[in-house]
This record gives C-alpha cells, sequence and structure tokens, in this order.
C-alpha cells in the first residue's frame, strides 16, 4: 500500500471512529458510558505502557508505581495545598517523569534487561505500596477523600460521568496521535531498533541508554497523567487503588493482547478485555477474580497462539504476503 | 596521522589472553585484510575497537583522536562502523527500516533518510526486498543487509567481519565488486575473512594474527609466501586451498 | 526504631531460620526451573498454594493428617507441573523472555482466580493438634510444625542435591542447565528434560505448601505472599544456583524477621525489595555467582 493512501485511509478511521465516540453518550446508558470510559482509560494506559515496553521493548512489569504516584501527587496537593487538580494532573506527570528516569537511569546504566527489568519495576511498585500502606495507615485509614467541590471543568469533578468520558477521549485520542507520531518519526524507529537489538542499534550510533530513558520519561509521565484522571473520577483513593499489582498486570495486558508495538493495539485490546470482563461477571456472576481468571485465560491463548498480539499477528501476515507478492 | 591506530592493544577473557598486545594502523582509503584462524582473536579485535568491549591495555585511535572506552554509539557517530560476523538484523523491521537506522545516524527526516536508505539498497543489491521483514532474508541478503546497514551511516572507515563467508560464487563476486566500489568511493575498509580469495583481491595490506599475536604483516603476496603464516595455519590448509 | 531486648532477637533469629528453610525450598523449585529452562516461573506461587490445597482438603474431607499428605501433594504436583510444561510451556520455549514470562503469569491468574472462584478468598486453617504446639528452649519458643518444616526442607533439599550429581537422570538434568548445546550432542533429550524439571520444581514449591500448611493460613492468594520473596531468594542466591536458593532462602527468612523485631509494619517487606533491586543492579549473578566480565 503505498504510504499517501495508508495515511488517508487512518485519518479517515480516526476521523470516524471520533465521530462516533463523540455522539455515543447521547444514545447509550450511563453505565455504558462507564464502561466506555473504562475501555478509554485502559486504552490510554495500554498506550502509554506500549511507547516503554511496547516499542522500546523494556518491558514494564510495574507501571502502576507512576500510576500511584500520579493519582497520589495530585490528590494529596489538593487536599493539602488546595491545588488545583489540573495543575496537581501537570505536577503529578512531573514527578511520574522524575521517578520514571531515576529508576530508569539506574537499571539501564546497569544494563537491566528483559525479565530481571521487569522484576526491578515489580520491586518498585510494591515498595511504594508498602510505603503508602504504612503511611495511609498512619494517617489516613479510610483513604484519602478529595474534598468534594462544585462540578465544573475548572475543578475537575463532575456528578454525571459523561464528562469524564469526553475528558479521558481526548487524553486517549491524544496519546494515540502521539504514539502515531512517534512511529513515523526518527526516534520510534530507535526505539524499534533497541527493542529488535541493542547491540546492533549501538553500532549504528543510537544511543541506547538516552533512547530508553526518553521512553521511560514519556511513558511515566502519561501513567502518571492517567493515575490523576483516576483519583478525579472516583474521587478517593487509597494503597491498593494506586500500587496494587493488579493494576501493572492490567495495563499491560492491553497492548499485549491488541499488539504491543503498534499504535492501535493497546486501545483494542483494552475494549477486548472489557467486553470479556463484562461478559464473564454476567455469565458467572460478580465474583472478585472472575475477569482476572477469563484475563489470564486469553492471555495464554494469546501468547501460545498468537505471540504477537492481535495487531501484531495482522502485519506479520501483511508483511508476509506483500513480501511474497514482490518476488 | 593515520586514519586508525592500534596501540598496544590488549583483551582477556579471564585466563585467556585473546589479544596480546597488538599494534597496527591504517592509511585513509586502503584497504586493510586481517586473517588468522579461527579463535585467533580477529571478532574480539573488531569488538574492541568499535566500544564493544574495553580493552585491558593499550589505545586506539581514530583519525588522531583517542577512542578508547568510548561507547559503540559514540564511536559510530565519529565515523568508525562494524558489521558483524553473525549478522545482527532488526529481525521485526524490514529491510528498509533496517537501513533506515543506520541513516537516522545524520539525517533526522524520515523522507531523507528514507531516500537515503533506498540509495543504499540498490548498491548493496536489496531494492527488491525492502519491504520484506529483515527475519526471513536468506544468508546472502543478511550479509548485504548488514554491509547495508552499516553503509548507511556514511562511515569513513567500516570494519568488516567475514562479510563473504557463506556467500555462494555469485554472491561473493558481487560482494566483492561492492567492496571495490566502496573504495573508490573513498570509504576505508578493515576486513576480516577467511576467503582467501576475496582477501587477495581486495586488500592493499594484510596483518595476520594468530593467538591474538600479529605474526605478520605486508602485501597479499608476501604473506601467501611468509612460512610463519603458512605454519599458524598448518591443519588448516583448506582455507588456502579453498580460497585460491 | 527500636532496639529489640535480647530475648526477642534470639527468637526472631530462629525464627527466621525456620521460615528461611521454607523459603529456600519455595526457592529450589524456582531455581531449578530457571536453572534448565531459563524461565522465570511467575505460577510458582500458585502451585504452591494448589499444595497447600492439596493438604487441606485431604485433611477436612479425608481426615488425612497434613505429613501424611505429602505422600500424595508430591506427585500430584509432579504430574500436575509436568501437564502444564507438556500442555503450555513447552509451545513458548523460543518465544521471547518477556512471552514467556507473560504465559506462567496467565496460569497463575487462571489457577489462582479459579480457586479464589471455587473455594472464597476466606483464610482457612488446618487445626491439627500439633498446629500450635512449641517447646521452649530458655527465652526461645520453638514452633513444632516450623521446625519440621525446616527439617523438611533440609532432608528434600539434599535428596534432590544428591539425585543431581549422582544419578543419571540428575546429571542430565544438570547437564542441560549448564550446557544446552553439550547436552544436545551428546544425545540428553531436552524435551524430557523439561518436563521432568519442570515437574520437580512444581513438586518442590507443593511440598513447601504442604509443610507450611500447618503453620500458615491457606487462601488462594497466599502464593503471592512467598512467590516475590522466592524470586528475591532465587536472585540473591544466583539464578540456577541450588545451595544458593537455600542459603539465600535462609538470608532472606533471618532478614526478614529480625527486620520485624526492629522495624515496624510492612517496612521489612520494603527492606527485601531494595536488597532486590540492589541485588539485580549491582550482583546479577547473585551473591554467591562470579561476576561477569
Ligand atoms: N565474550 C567472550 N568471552 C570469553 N571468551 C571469548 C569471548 N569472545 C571471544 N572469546 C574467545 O576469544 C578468542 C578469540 O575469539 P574471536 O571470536 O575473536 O576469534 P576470531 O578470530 O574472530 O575467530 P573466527 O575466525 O572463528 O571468527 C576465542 O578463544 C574465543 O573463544
Ligand atoms: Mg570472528
Amino acid at each position: 500500500m503505498p504510504e499517501s493512501r495508508q495515511r488517508f485511509l487512518k485519518l479517515a478511521l480516526f476521523g470516524i471512529a471520533g465521530v462516533i465516540l463523540l455522539a455515543l453518550p447521547q444514545y447509550i446508558p450511563e453505565y455504558h458510558t462507564h464502561l466506555m470510559t473504562t475501555v478509554l482509560f485502559f486504552g490510554y494506559l495500554g498506550t502509554a505502557w506500549n511507547i516503554l515496553g511496547g516499542y522500546a521493548g523494556q518491558f514494564s512489569f510495574g507501571h502502576t508505581a507512576f500510576f500511584g504516584i500520579g493519582a497520589f501527587t495530585s490528590s494529596l496537593l489538593q487536599l493539602h495545598a488546595g491545588v488545583n487538580p489540573w495543575i496537581g494532573m501537570v505536577l503529578a506527570g512531573i514527578v511520574g517523569t522524575m521517578v520514571g528516569l531515576f529508576i530508569g537511569s539506574l537499571c539501564f546504566r546497569y544494563g537491566l534487561k528483559g525479565p530481571f527489568f521487569a522484576l526491578a519495576m515489580l520491586a518498585l511498585a510494591e515498595m511504594l505500596r508498602l510505603v503508602s500502606i504504612q503511611w495511609m495507615t498512619a494517617k489516613y485509614p479510610l483513604g484519602i477523600n478529595i474534598p468534594l467541590l462544585e462540578d465544573s471543568l475548572l475543578n475537575f469533578q463532575f456528578r454525571d460521568k459523561v464528562p469524564y468520558y469526553y475528558i479521558i477521549l481526548l487524553m486517549t485520542a491524544a496519546a494515540l496521535l502521539l504514539a502515531d507520531a512517534l512511529e513515523k518519526r526518527r526516534i520510534g524507529s530507535y526505539f524499534k531498533a533497541i527493542r529488535e537489538n541493542e547491540d546492533a542499534a549501538e553500532s549504528l550510533g543510537v544511543n541506547a541508554f538516552k533512547y530508553k530513558l526518553i521512553a521511560m520519561g514519556i511513558s511515566a509521565f502519561m501513567t502518571a497523567i492517567g493515575g490523576t484522571f483516576y483519583a478525579q473520577y472516583y474521587l478517593t483513593l487509597d494503597d491498593e487503588a494506586a500500587f496494587g499489582v493488579a493494576n501493572s498486570i492490567e495495563i499491560l495486558l492491553g497492548p499485549i493482547i491488541g499488539g504491543s508495538g503498534t499504535v492501535f493495539g493497546p486501545i483494542l485490546g483494552a475494549g477486548i478485555l472489557e467486553f470479556l470482563s463484562e461478559t464473564s461477571r454476567n455469565f458467572l456472576g460478580r465474583y472478585s477474580g472472575v475477569h482476572l481468571m477469563v484475563y489470564g485465560a486469553v492471555l495464554i491463548i494469546v501468547i501460545v497462539f498468537l505471540p504477537d498480539g492481535i495487531l501484531g499477528g495482522l502485519k506479520k501476515a501483511f508483511y508476509k504476503i506483500s513480501g511474497s507478492k514482490q518476488k | 596521522m593515520f586514519l586508525l591506530e592500534i596501540k598496544d592493544v590488549t583483551k582477556k577473557f579471564g585466563g585467556l589472553t585473546a589479544i596480546g598486545n597488538l599494534s597496527f594502523h591504517l592509511e585513509k582509503g586502503e584497504i586493510l585484510g586481517i586473517i588468522g584462524p579461527n579463535g585467533a582473536g580477529k571478532t574480539t579485535l573488531f569488538n574492541v575497537v568499535t566500544g564493544f568491549y574495553r580493552p585491558d591495555g593499550g589505545a586506539i585511535f581514530f583519525k588522531g583522536q583517542e577512542i578508547t572506552g568510548l561507547k559503540p554509539h559514540q564511536i559510530a557517530k565519529r565515523g568508525l562502523v562494524r558489521t558483524f560476523q553473525i549478522t545482527q538484523p532488526f529481525p521485526n523491521l524490514t529491510v528498509l527500516e533496517n537501513v533506515r537506522i543506520g541513516a537516522y545516524s545524520r539525517i533526522k527526516s524520515n523522507r531523507e533518510a528514507t531516500a537515503e536508505a533506498f540509495r543504499i539498497l540498490k548498491t548493496v543489491g536489496l531494492y527488491e526486498q525492502r519491504n520484506e521483514l529483515s527475519s526471513v532474508l536468506p544468508i546472502g541478503h543478511r550479509k548485504s543487509l548488514e554491509l547495508a546497514k552499516a553503509l548507511a551511516t556514511n562511515p569513513e572507515l567500516i570494519l568488516l567481519d567475514e562479510v563473504v563467508a557463506g556467500l555462494n560464487t555469485m554472491e561473493a563476486n558481487q560482494m566483492i565488486t561492492t567492496i571495490k566500489n566502496l573504495q573508490q568511493e573513498g570509504i576505508t575498509i578493515l576486513l576480516i575473512e577467511h576467503v582467501m580469495k576475496a582477501i587477495m583481491s581486495l586488500s592493499d595490506r594484510i596483518v595476520v594474527i594468530h593467538y591474538g599475536v600479529k605474526i605478520a604483516e605486508g602485501a597479499p603476496q608476501e604473506i601467501s609466501k611468509n612460512p610463519k603464516v603458512i605454519e599458524a595455519y598448518l591443519g588448516e590448509e583448506y582455507v588456502f586451498a579453498k580460497g585460491q | 526504631m527500636t532496639l529489640p531486648g535480647i530475648p526477642l532477637l534470639l527468637q526472631s533469629i530462629v525464627s527466621g531460620i525456620l521460615i528461611g528453610g521454607v523459603y529456600g525450598l519455595v526457592a529450589i523449585g524456582l531455581t531449578l526451573i530457571f536453572g534448565v529452562m531459563k524461565i522465570i516461573n511467575f505460577a510458582h506461587g500458585s502451585f504452591m498454594m494448589l499444595g497447600m490445597f492439596t493438604t487441606y482438603w485431604l485433611y477436612v474431607l479425608l481426615g488425612i493428617d497434613p505429613y501424611l499428605s505429602l505422600l500424595l501433594t508430591i506427585p500430584l504436583l509432579f504430574l500436575f507441573g509436568l501437564l502444564v510444561e507438556r500442555f503450555l510451556i513447552d509451545k513458548i520455549l523460543d518465544a521471547p523472555e518477556h512471552n514467556q514470562l507473560l504465559l506462567t503469569l496467565g496460569i497463575s491468574l487462571v489457577i489462582e482466580n479459579l480457586a479464589l472462584f471455587l473455594w472464597s478468598p476466606n483464610f482457612r486453617t488446618i487445626d491439627v493438634s500439633y498446629a500450635n504446639k512449641a517447646t521452649t528452649l530458655g527465652p526461645v519458643m520453638i514452633s513444632f510444625p516450623k521446625v519440621v518444616a525446616f527439617v523438611f526442607a533440609i532432608f528434600l533439599t539434599t535428596v534432590l542435591y544428591y539425585f543431581l550429581k549422582n544419578t543419571d537422570l540428575g546429571k542430565a538434568i544438570r547437564a542441560a542447565s549448564e550446557e544446552k548445546e553439550g547436552a544436545l550432542t551428546v544425545g540428553i533429550n531436552l524435551k524430557k528434560i523439561y518436563y521432568i524439571a519442570f515437574g520437580i520444581g512444581t513438586a518442590c514449591v507443593g511440598a513447601a505448601g504442604t509443610v507450611a500448611a500447618p503453620f500458615f493460613y491457606v487462601s488462594p492468594q497466599v502464593g503471592g505472599v512467598f512467590v516475590i520473596t522466592a524470586f528475591v531468594v532465587v536472585v540473591l542466591g544466583g539464578m540456577g544456583n541450588f545451595l544458593g536458593a537455600l542459603i539465600g532462602g535462609l538470608i532472606i527468612g533471618l532478614a526478614e524477621s529480625v527486620g520485624a523485631a526492629i522495624i515496624p509494619g510492612q517496612l521489612k517487606q520494603f527492606i527485601i525489595y531494595f536488597i532486590f533491586i540492589l541485588v539485580l543492579l549491582f550482583k546479577p549473578a547473585g551473591l554467591f555467582g562470579k561476576a561477569n566480565a
């Protein structure tokens, strides 16, 4: 497919999806708007994870570290200093980035790779969780409750769910555009080169350390901002919601199932997971963990039969066909 | 001033001295061949020169500046790149994307880097394969891709680690022509090769190493008559026999 | 931070060593699987939980003594591990490392949440007569089931050690773990070795679950408590290092127990993670491993 036509197709798809998604809340019940918000939310977080884990190939098993940091930063600033949540969101992103750059520079400096990097990130998230448990039981045994304010965009608070839907829709669209822009540019190619073969990338002048850190910084920033959104959506926060291992898993499942290292994989994966989770709840009842069981089964199936995820698999099949056609 | 100067370089792996006090130099524009039996330390030398290993002693100068201890990407940025004996493609990227990674080292724009990658793909004869995933390429194409990625960085000095070995006669001849053309374009080349036909026809000078130590240096004709070299290859005569 | 009195310190040292043996046993299964297959088994904790529940149900439904149930949990979990390897892990042995990690994560999600669905998240205990039996030695109280667990852990480790050193199968497993290509060339059937190694690793952790069941709680998520500790132990002892795992287990058991006496609340766990990250960064080959060039 010539590049210009591909681009047109992508834009058209993006446009149509945009119009439908903008109009959607008018036509569906509030509970479905909530479900759509969840899909977009995990699509957004998955896209953030994907930049580090999917494109740059640094597989983080503890991304909830950044998520929790973001959620806590803006909530605490709001609670104690009356900082507006939008400003808090930016600060959350900055704090998340700083933590990301710190742990990233340690891990990448000392050459932590693959599962070992994954485990180090998991350990980081767990450390934060333990600290927050310790601290929350002492100071906020009932969790942090964000002071209720008047409904307004400025306050980032709404009784109605629909405005949140539009905010996360915008955030997700921005994240997807960013991923798409990265993918087409040198920086995205460098991320992929590092993922595919770090030595070969270095031998061609790619500063792997620097680009891994950049990926970490972008990913941590976006994830932390997602944390603020979460805190404003629920207006309450505790250590498990912020730093639970399950978060880290749910963040990366979307990209893995939809196709890591592809622009639309994470959002596709998030949609599939949410659909499965709702269906399984309807069939098996609302036991906690039922959806995780289904996620686990899907994960096993995907890893065994579609190791590059849905879109990754399609992409490979496409190359196979187009490659053999040329000969 | 030499383009590359290796001074007393030593590299050890535990008790094994892979390279011991090795010194030689390269003039701008020449092709220097490096030969030596399996395990002589040739690839290790490349790894040391390009910053993948830190030498245990000695120093390396490129364009008069010391590059010992620099990172691989820093050395590549200065115009010294290498290929890998065991080819190292980016498997899930297309041939074009592979080569573009090299081009990006000096061209920021996606469009221009792509154009440059196209140009290089044509010179190494991979243009037809540009949209294939590099993981599916046969060995001949993989070697060409290895060369193309390095060339895309627009190097002044390129280190080629057995790019001819493993090719069939036709491919080998093509590769030899390509390398000659590179010299015409002004690129200096350091060549490791077991295929004697390639090394003899391409090299201006040859350095022979054995157990990490230089045992001979000179023009191809002198080298092939050197008794020390013949002795080093004793039991490996097949290398000479096969090549000639 | 408060300094504990001598009796408390002695007590925590003894408890730390005893629980450290169990950590070692959990970690030995993990390190065996890693050493042979280079796979980090995230499902290891769920296998332990299965071992605990097997023991629990055998006791509750059939009245079988927990220690006697070892005769069943060990073969059952061996078989279970073997089947998991044969039908799932085997499919992804050549996949990228993170996909291997994800597969074992998927397996653990299914097992744990299925257990949650079937058996509820409640904490259960096995109310055998000796569950709370203890003797005092000076100021130190020594719990009977913990001593049994410790002794059993040492015993099983020794048996395994001799198995690996002195039997043909054991030697083949070691060969496969040390030199994959070499093992292939001398005609070792790697696939078979993988089934068996994974089975043994699973049986080890199942047995650890059984001997821990009398003094620990039994619940679907109990594996998570042990598995992350086991990762720490394995990394500390050197990935794939058998005796390192046992010693690492003792060190972590001690650090945790003494830490708990000195540091309040959750922070002792914090320190374990901290050690973990430090070891990953600075001594990736483990405390006893040779530094890589
Ligand atoms: N990373 C390493 N660790 C330990 N030993 C190494 C390492 N790399 C190379 N060696 C050893 O150093 C010696 C030189 O190896 P090297 O690969 O440089 O040989 P070579 O001349 O390129 O051989 P060939 O012609 O077979 O490619 C060999 O004995 C090899 O086993
Ligand atoms: Mg070599």
